[in-house]
């Protein structure tokens, strides 16, 4: 797609100042959690319904040089989305240049975006249990959470989110609200072409002329390519990433077979779809599409 | 800052010294990224910790907290050793080859100490006569130099002296940083000292919170000089100041020791009357023998038509400080302690998590009859009274809060670090009865005039006759009218009382009018003015796009020269100058330096300096002219002092901090900086002056701020979002020494120092490495001081902790007091 649209993140200016994660909470009014200290920078503790953007933090002992390597995570927007592929009611969709969409109006709450993504992107809007309290902070929040705190899977009042590469800004020419915000030059947004390219050269000039010979362009080929271009200091793994994420097999299966009931389980009856999500459930399990 | 924020733009190195810029001003490094990706620019960053600004640095150097004048003596050394300095520049422009007095000794001499040091009790501790510490003079007065820099007596010759033994090995075992990185560090910031690159040093608190701290800064000025780096484009020693408008509040003498625009606070015992004070502040040479001019057109502002040359224009009225009084913060807060302050009144501060030795401090505040504090939200020293252990019913003091607009709650100018004068609009209302800061002030004079109209008193004249009329703003439901801002702005410009006239008689400036440029400022009271620095900023002037508006609030973006000056971007004092000492940027016979970084220079065939800043200088100096190559019009030689006296000494020494962990290497019967005051109050007490040993406190500790929070918190912790990103107090350590002590990371820890303990998370980081510090192992290990238990119990803040200032001294500074928040020691182990 030639007029694809792409988040550029230079790891190397990256300073982990998070102005990209507040901003994004900012512009798509997410509300905040109760965190706890645990011994290090990162919160939320992942990504999750509430949180479409951090920063992760990694301490990597190079042989040639200590490094503290921050990656800013969010949906990867891939070019081969199993998100899209496996969600029934196409609240996922493949939107205009790339961007994976998201309406939330569509959305049932199955949560198989969440379970087939590779990154572990999507969220539903219910308390991770990697939180230790689970409460949100602010009125805003406490609200949310009472609503679907009584609530579970089933009702269709569960929902999903993930960044969506602030799809009200940048459908009307806007960057998304991280890159605005960034201080130091490390994201920028265009032609995924163009940020491709702008990659390999820093990735270039990292190996040339600024010591990191293990510099690499990252989501340029990745699941028919990422919509985010990574440039990194060091190997994928250093930072916690996937050096070569796998499209899950069983999305595919999924797509083919069981999605098509599912939609007509949900025309016309609901049974028919709570069959389908804990046939999925049960069988999909996270081992197999990693 | 010398230079400015955009000029980073233009540096070849950039050192981060005593900064965590990439934390604590992240809009910088856009700056510094631009140098590096146009230029090639290499980033340097030393500090004891591997900080957000370490990890995207090309070189990275720890060294122990408190050792920055050992570091940067090496650097000096190693400069002028291998000849690596900027000689056409150290020749001219400073005062490397002026004589000094053959009476003055060094610590090279004296055991650690300068010639002339006087100790009253015999504790080690006293202050310095500094009659040796002067030039050599002819008969007419005139000041001898050496510009071959080879008399033994020339500040040069003494400097080399001065750093003799600060080689390598030595700073490495004084500092803890490795040999090797030293020297790269050194050789890769000498390069600066060719004539064609330029080098920055970009420094903040971490400079400056220490015993030695004034002296810290004065290294990296003489570094500068010596590489021939001040007033020219990427280069400067540039202070990146800890809070948006904290050097506008430094030019309106929020201090001690000055009133507006950098003139002394007016002493009872030296400057008794105006003539004293002209006669005692003014020197005879430098743009300072104007200061009459400045300060009378001060006292014009102050008490306007009341203010005559009969009554010395108000001067009686100014208030003034005891001879020997101490006024600074840490002596207010001993003096509130002792009770001999009974009142206090806070604007955007909080004490009690931010004051050093923050128990003793809160404990000071209990002694007050009343407290008035200006809040944006329910902060621990609003609600000091509520701090957990404590019982309300206990505490004394009546608290007034009053509830403050946020910054972009109401409208008026910030100075940034590097001295623009950006006008800001109010971009939301204050919530509730909140209200500007200057209003309220505002409304409290007013009320002050009522109460002396009606109930004089003994001495109501200073302020029934000052000259306050701001009215005419906008009406505000619950107080009424609100002032005119632009009435303060006009008046902070300065204005013509009467037309003022030239020698010849034509009116320069009418009555009434404002003032362009601080050259027309008079000593005969036909000018008003609240800070001379400022002239000009509300000025009408063009801002190249076809406006012309008041010169703080143009937003022209033209760029002439491309050098990142927009001359048309708001206003930058003096005069629209966007780096100061730019005399510098062009060599001793006016040309510019090689390098493409022209910033101003001699036009022969207009007989004046011309180029893209506003000159530094006198506009027709001339080549031949005298002075030509005296860049520094503001000091009384116009060098730049590579010699110049601070309280210490007229070079830098390295001292140990107040409490160390080790001996001072360099001067084995000098520890600590010798004019530093020791404060005792209950010593050894629960609550008190007290100071920590190696034996019980062996762990070198620093404090810092992350770039989640704002300061002690007042701004940040009780915002949702950033207390998410940070939500406690946490301390970060090695792994050897958490396996040293049984600590895990995320456990809970606790952090004693001789003043208190506190509780915190640990992070078990390899970012802290231990030093080896005079052949021992020297543990260090770093924390924030935003956290306090979370102010008021209505609305407490989101994000808690134990606060850090807990354990730090109640000692300063030995020239500004400003408290050694940055080198002291304490012990960890698991909660």
């Amino acid at each position: 797609m030639a007029d694809r649209l792409a988040m550029y993140i230079d790891t190397s200016k990256c300073m982990a100042c998070r102005g990209c994660q507040v901003a994004c909470k900012q512009w798509n009014d997410l509300p905040a959690y109760q965190t706890e200290q645990t011994g290090t920078y990162e919160n939320p503790p992942a990504l999750d319904h509430y949180t479409f953007t951090r920063i992760r933090f990694a301490e990597y002992d190079d042989p040639d040089r200590f490094q503290w390597l921050f990656l800013k995570e969010g949906c990867m927007h891939c070019g081969q989305a199993a998100c899209v592929d496996v969600c029934p009611t196409a609240a996922l969709k493949y939107g205009p240049n790339g961007i994976i969409t998201f309406e939330r109006d569509l959305c049932n709450g199955c949560g198989y975006c969440s379970q087939f993504c590779p990154f572990g992107v999507p969220h539903l809007s219910v308390p991770s249990p990697l939180r230790g309290t689970g409460s949100l902070t602010g009125l805003e929040g406490q609200i949310e959470l009472a609503q679907y705190g009584a609530l579970d899977g089933l009702t269709g009042d569960v929902k999903s989110s993930k960044c969506t590469f602030c799809q009200d800004r940048t459908v009307n020419g806007l960057k998304p609200a991280c890159v605005k915000t960034c201080p130091a030059g490390a994201l920028d947004w265009g032609n995924r072409d163009e940020m491709v390219a702008k990659a390999k050269a820093r990735v270039d000039v990292l190996k040339t002329q600024r010591n990191f010979p293990q510099a690499q362009v990252y989501g340029d080929t990745q699941l028919g390519g990422l919509g985010r271009i990574y440039v990194l200091k060091a190997p994928p793994e250093a930072y916690g990433l996937q050096a070569d994420p796998k499209y899950p097999a069983m999305s595919t299966l999924w797509q083919k077979i069981l999605q098509p009931v599912g939609q007509v389980a949900f025309g016309a009856t609901i049974v028919g779809a709570i069959a389908a999500f804990f046939v999925a459930r049960r069988n999909v399990h996270m081992e197999e599409v990693e | 800052m010398t230079n400015h924020w955009v000029d980073l733009k233009n540096a070849d190195v950039i050192m981060i010294n005593g900064s965590n810029a990439a934390e604590n001003h992240p809009a910088s490094m856009m700056w510094v990224n631009r140098a590096r990706d146009e230029r090639n620019a290499q980033l340097i960053v030393v500090d004891p910790r591997f900080t957000r600004s370490a990890a995207t640095a090309d070189l990275y150097a720890p060294i122990r907290s408190g050792t920055d004048i050992a570091f940067y003596g090496g650097l000096m050394k190693y400069v002028m050793d291998n000849n690596l300095y900027h000689e056409e520049y150290v020749v001219h422009f400073t005062n490397a080859a002026t004589l000094i007095n053959p009476g003055f000794q060094g610590p090279e001499d004296l055991d650690g100490l300068f010639s002339g040091f006087v100790d009253d009790d015999g504790d080690g501790f006293g202050s310095y006569d500094k009659g040796t510490w002067t030039y050599q003079t002819d008969a007419e007065g005139n000041i001898l130099r050496d510009e071959t820099l080879q008399d033994p007596n020339c500040v040069f010759q003494l400097l080399k002296k001065q750093y003799s033994r600060y080689d390598l090995d030595m700073v490495s075992q004084v500092t803890g940083c490795p040999r090797d990185k030293l020297e790269e560090v050194y050789a890769l910031y000498a390069t600066t000292g060719q004539p064609d690159k330029t080098g920055n040093i970009m420094y903040a608190m971490g400079q400056t919170q220490h015993t030695v701290g004034s002296q810290n800064v004065r290294c990296m000025a003489m570094i500068q000089l010596l590489l021939g780096n001040t007033g020219r484009p990427g280069g400067g020693v540039n202070a990146l100041r800890g809070e948006s408008n904290v050097q506008g509040s430094t030019d309106m003498a929020l201090l001690a020791h000055i009133i507006p625009a950098y003139m002394a606070t007016p002493n009872a015992g030296s400057h008794p009357n105006l003539a004293a004070y002209i006669e005692k502040e003014t020197p005879a040479t430098s743009y300072w023998a104007n200061k009459p001019k400045f300060l009378i057109s001060l006292l014009k502002a102050w008490w306007g038509d009341n203010a005559t040359a009969e009554n010395d224009f108000a001067y009686d009225y100014m208030g003034k400080v005891e001879s020997a009084g101490n006024h600074y913060w840490i002596s207010l807060f001993e003096s509130m302690h002792a009770g001999d302050i009974k009142g206090c009144w806070i604007l955007g501060q909080n004490p009690a998590v931010g004051g050093p030795n923050a128990r003793f401090e809160r404990e000071a505040l209990e002694q007050l009859d009343w407290l008035v504090i200006q809040e944006i939200f329910q902060t621990e020293t609003v609600a000091f009274w509520q701090e957990p252990g404590k019982n309300p019913a206990d505490i004394k003091t009546e608290v007034f809060v009053l509830p403050a607009a946020d910054a972009m709650e109401k409208e008026g100018s910030i100075v940034t670090s590097g001295r623009l004068i950006q006008w800001r609009p109010q971009v939301a209302q204050p919530p509730g009865e909140a209200l500007p800061d200057h209003d309220i002030l505002n409304l409290v004079a007013l009320k002050l005039k009522e109460l002396h109209a009606r109930e004089p008193g003994p001495f109501a004249d200073p302020i029934l006759q000052l000259n306050w009329d701001y009215s005419g703003g906008p009406a505000h439901p619950v107080v009424g009218e609100l002032i005119d801002i632009a009435k303060v702005a006009q008046e902070v410009n300065g204005y013509a009382v009467r037309d003022v006239l030239d020698a010849d008689g034509n009116v320069i400036v009418k009555a009434g009018d404002l003032l362009k440029t601080f050259g027309w400022l008079q000593a005969d009271g036909s000018t008003a003015c609240g800070n001379w620095l400022y002239v000009g900023y509300f000025y009408p002037l063009p801002d190249g796009e076809g406006n012309i508006l008041p010169a703080s609030k143009r937003r022209g973006q033209k760029d002439p020269g491309g050098l990142g000056i927009y001359p048309y971007w708001a206003y930058s004092w003096p005069v629209n100058r966007r780096i100061i000492y730019n005399r510098c940027s062009a060599d001793s016979q006016g040309n510019p330096w090689p390098g493409g970084k022209d910033l101003i220079w001699w036009d022969a065939a207009k007989g004046s300096w011309t180029g893209w800043d506003v000159p530094d200088f006198a506009a027709t100096k001339a080549p031949g002219d005298a002075g030509f190559n005296d860049p520094f019009i503001m000091k009384t030689d116009g060098k730049g002092w590579l010699f110049g006296a601070l309280n210490e000494g007229p070079f830098p020494s390295h001292y140990e901090p107040v409490e160390t962990p080790t001996d001072n290497a360099l001067y084995a019967n000098q520890k600590h900086n010798p004019v530093i005051k020791i404060w005792r109050t209950n010593e050894g007490g629960d609550v008190g002056d007290t100071y920590g040993d190696p034996s019980q406190f062996p762990i070198v500790a620093t404090t810092y701020r992350v770039v989640e929070h704002w300061q002690a918190g007042g701004m940040s912790r009780w915002l949702p979002w950033l207390a998410e990103t940070q939500p406690e107090m946490f301390v970060e350590m090695s792994e050897e020494l958490a396996q040293e002590k049984g600590i895990r990371n995320g456990d809970q820890v606790s952090i004693l120092s001789a003043r208190g303990k506190i509780q915190a998370v640990a992070i078990v980081t390899k970012r802290f490495k231990p030093f080896q510090v005079n052949g021992k192992t020297v543990h260090q290990v770093g924390f924030p001081w935003h956290f306090g238990w979370g102010g008021g119990a209505e609305a407490p803040a989101l994000a808690t902790g134990d606060t850090a200032n807990d354990l730090t001294p109640h000692v300063g500074d030995g020239n500004t007091t400003i408290p050694e928040y940055k080198a002291f020691l304490v012990n960890v182990e698991k909660a």
